[in-house]
């Protein structure tokens, strides 16, 4: 696992929120992480807890209005995304920063070849002439594992299956080389055997291109196989960042405890009855003065209504915002 | 080992065939056929809960839709608790339809977005029942109560619950009729991992209350270890592999199986690192133009001559545990893995 460096992405204090009709949504609230170069983190949490939402902000994604991106701070390469403008920030997309999306039939223009979307990322940022473009192309899809490469240029989306169709998702992300890969629940949509090849694709991708990856999932499993750091999201905030062996044998916030007692293996011991977290997750329409799983939570007590916690360092490279403390059974004294 | 002999069967599907026609060309003349479930049998004891598992395509929604005659099917019987429903008209039918129900994979479409969550529940009640109208309002709520929804919600439009609380009220409808059978067809796949397990639960209290008989049909392999009894296998239209819950996840016997389970995660970094993955390679082939021979002979990393050729015949290798694969019905080759699953046969005959 790659350790220390100058980070390649730097993100401080992101807040987005949504203006909707019946108010504002506080979908991001005070986000912050960073991505070391050659390092996959791995981003978990439940649809409505946010992850998506950061990564759009991050690199200009989200409609605005009705988005809003309220302030903090995108340093990729000692700029600041959130101020360099739209026409910097298309430059970057697509060439130094790729983005995975889930579904690949709806991000493949069907009415396009394959070959036609994969060459235009590297005629418009690369400046290649339309053969070299060709032929870095045909090289891409044999990197992601297409057989037959050349011949199915000429084909249009809707004539590959689901996981071939993802491949060329990420051959076109990985199309310019780009220094971060974003990837927004890659394989959620995809059976397992072909999640499993997909997986196994990435990280050999990585082994030889070496280039740092975010990978946001709701996928417990799939973070434990392939991540290095993981960072858990619930409504809106950061609650819990740790390297991945740490999180999973260590975990601090009552929502990754929860989180990971929930969920069913296909090998280990077998539970008679499911853990359950009882409720639903919070609507962010109030701004965020306490702390957002308190409704939820075995351990809330009066000050978790009164304050939002904030993330303080609780091992080596781990961190929590929470003011329970698992290891004493009771509130955390520091902060 | 459960003891089959003492148990009841409750639905017994036989030779089930699903085949759906393709029309082609201007005349939109009969070119083949889309096998979706092909020649697949099993039984479904009372109070058990059978997992149907397989990926996107491989039949196993064709099957549970089959299994409550929601399709003409082509071919077979479908007995449920005595009662052949397999050929019996749909007239006929609909006065048995109240002992078999359904819970649909999507809440959000299978809720009509403009009843009430009482009219969508009493539905059933107005179909099937004499009741009165105070009859089936104190119906309704006591169904409520059941599935954990507040009863004064009652005249709440489906959006205004969340997806965990509109799979309830899909539960509460299935339950109106006091069915023993319910086929649960993905009923947790649009859910998020912490609102599953609550759905879970439910529908384990409600068995162990009401003693239901689930076919439980998912693509999660780790929540059917959790819920089912027994699990069967599916791969295009086949059921390949059929085993008690135990015994399929500790010692799969077909090749699939094996895949399959290799290739779902582990929440556990440790497990995830040593873990032996089978990557199968290419994809699922179209259920119109299966393969000649076994189904699946061009993913399988244990294919064989014979394979190619010859659809393997089912065969129990241990009390309950039946699977189709030539690596256990051929005895003129031996291979390392038949002797090591004739041990196993031997082994189990000797423990009966």
């Amino acid at each position: 696992m790659p350790d220390g460096g100058v980070p390649v992405l730097d993100v401080k204090d992101l807040k987005t929120v949504f203006l909707t009709r019946s108010g504002e949504v506080h979908a991001v609230n005070s986000v912050s992480f960073d991505l070391k170069p050659g390092e996959l983190l791995g981003v978990v949490g439940e649809s409505g807890s946010g992850k998506s939402v950061t990564m759009m902000s991050l690199i200009g994604l989200l409609p605005t209005p009705p988005a809003e991106i309220r302030g903090g701070s995108v340093v990729f390469e000692g700029e600041d995304l959130l101020k360099i403008g739209e026409d910097r920030l298309r430059k970057l997309r697509g060439s130094r920063i790729g983005f995975v999306f889930q579904d690949p039939m709806t991000s493949l223009n069907p009415v396009f070849t394959v070959g036609f979307q994969i060459c235009e990322p590297l005629r418009k940022h690369m400046g290649l002439s339309k053969s070299e473009a060709r032929t870095r192309a045909v090289e891409l899809l044999e990197l992601v594992g297409i057989p037959d490469a050349r011949r199915r240029l000429r084909d249009y989306p809707h004539q590959f299956s689901g996981g071939m169709r993802q491949r060329v998702m990420i051959a076109i992300a990985l199309a310019c080389d780009p220094d971060v890969l974003i990837a927004d629940e890659p394989t959620t949509a995809l059976d397992v055997t072909i999640q499993a090849q997909i997986l196994e694709l990435m990280k050999e991708l990585r082994e030889k291109l070496g280039m740092a990856v975010i990978w946001i999932t709701h996928d417990l499993g799939v973070i434990a196989g392939i991540a290095d750091r993981v960072m858990v999201m619930y409504g809106g905030q950061v609650v819990e960042q740790a390297p991945v062996r740490e999180l999973f044998a260590n975990p601090q916030h009552p929502y990754t405890r929860a989180l990971l007692q929930t969920v069913p293996s296909v090998s280990g011991e077998r539970s008679e009855k499911l853990r359950v977290i009882e409720g639903q997750p919070p609507i962010l329409v109030d701004a965020p003065s306490a702390c957002p799983f308190r409704a939820r939570c075995g351990h809330a007590f009066a000050r978790c209504d009164r304050e939002n916690p904030a993330r303080v360092t609780v091992g080596p490279g781990h961190d929590a915002a929470c003011f329970w403390n698992p290891a004493t059974e009771g509130p955390r004294d520091a902060g | 080992m459960l003891d089959d002999t003492a148990r009841r069967k409750l639905v017994e599907v036989k030779n089930l065939k699903m085949h759906f026609p393709i029309y082609s060309g201007v005349l939109r003349s009969r070119t083949g056929e889309v096998k979706a479930v092909d020649d697949i049998s099993f039984d479904v004891f009372e109070g058990e809960t059978l997992g149907l598992v397989g990926e996107s395509g491989c039949g196993k929604s064709t099957c549970g839709r089959a299994v409550l005659r929601l399709y003409d099917i082509t071919e077979g019987t479908v007995t449920i608790d005595g009662i052949e429903i397999g050929t019996m008209d749909q007239q006929t039918l609909r006065g048995y339809r109240p002992m078999m129900q359904m819970v649909f994979q999507d809440p959000q479409a299978s809720l009509n977005p403009r009843m009430t969550v009482a009219r969508i529940i009493s539905e059933p009640l107005e179909e099937h029942t004499d009741l009165s109208d105070v009859d089936k309002l104190a119906r309704v709520h006591e169904l409520m109560d059941a599935v954990g929804l507040n009863r004064d919600f009652a005249n709440r439009y489906p959006h205004e619950f969340s997806g965990g609380q509109r799979q309830r009220i899909g539960i509460a409808r299935a339950l109106a009729l006091n069915p023993k059978f319910i086929v649960c067809d993905e009923p947790i796949a649009a859910l998020d991992v912490s609102i599953q397990a609550q759905v879970v639960n439910l529908l384990e209290e409600l068995q162990d209350k009401l003693g239901l008989t689930y076919l439980f049909i998912s693509h999660d392999l780790s929540m059917v270890r959790h819920i089912a009894d027994r699990v069967a296998v599916m791969y295009l239209g086949k059921v390949v592999e059929l085993a008690p819950r135990d015994a399929l996840y500790a010692t799969p016997k077909h090749p699939y199986t094996e895949a399959l389970l290799s290739a779902v995660p582990d929440p556990d970094p440790s497990v995830e690192n040593r873990k032996e993955r089978v990557i199968l390679t290419g994809d699922v082939p179209s259920p119109s133009n299966p393969p000649q021979g076994c189904n699946f002979c061009t993913r399988c990393p244990k294919v064989m001559e014979i394979c190619k050729t010859v659809d393997p015949t089912t065969v129990e290798l241990a009390p309950g545990h039946f699977t189709a694969c030539h690596l256990y019905t051929q005895t003129t080759t031996m291979t390392a893995d038949n002797t090591v699953a004739q041990e196993a046969q031997k082994s189990d005959q000797q423990g009966e």
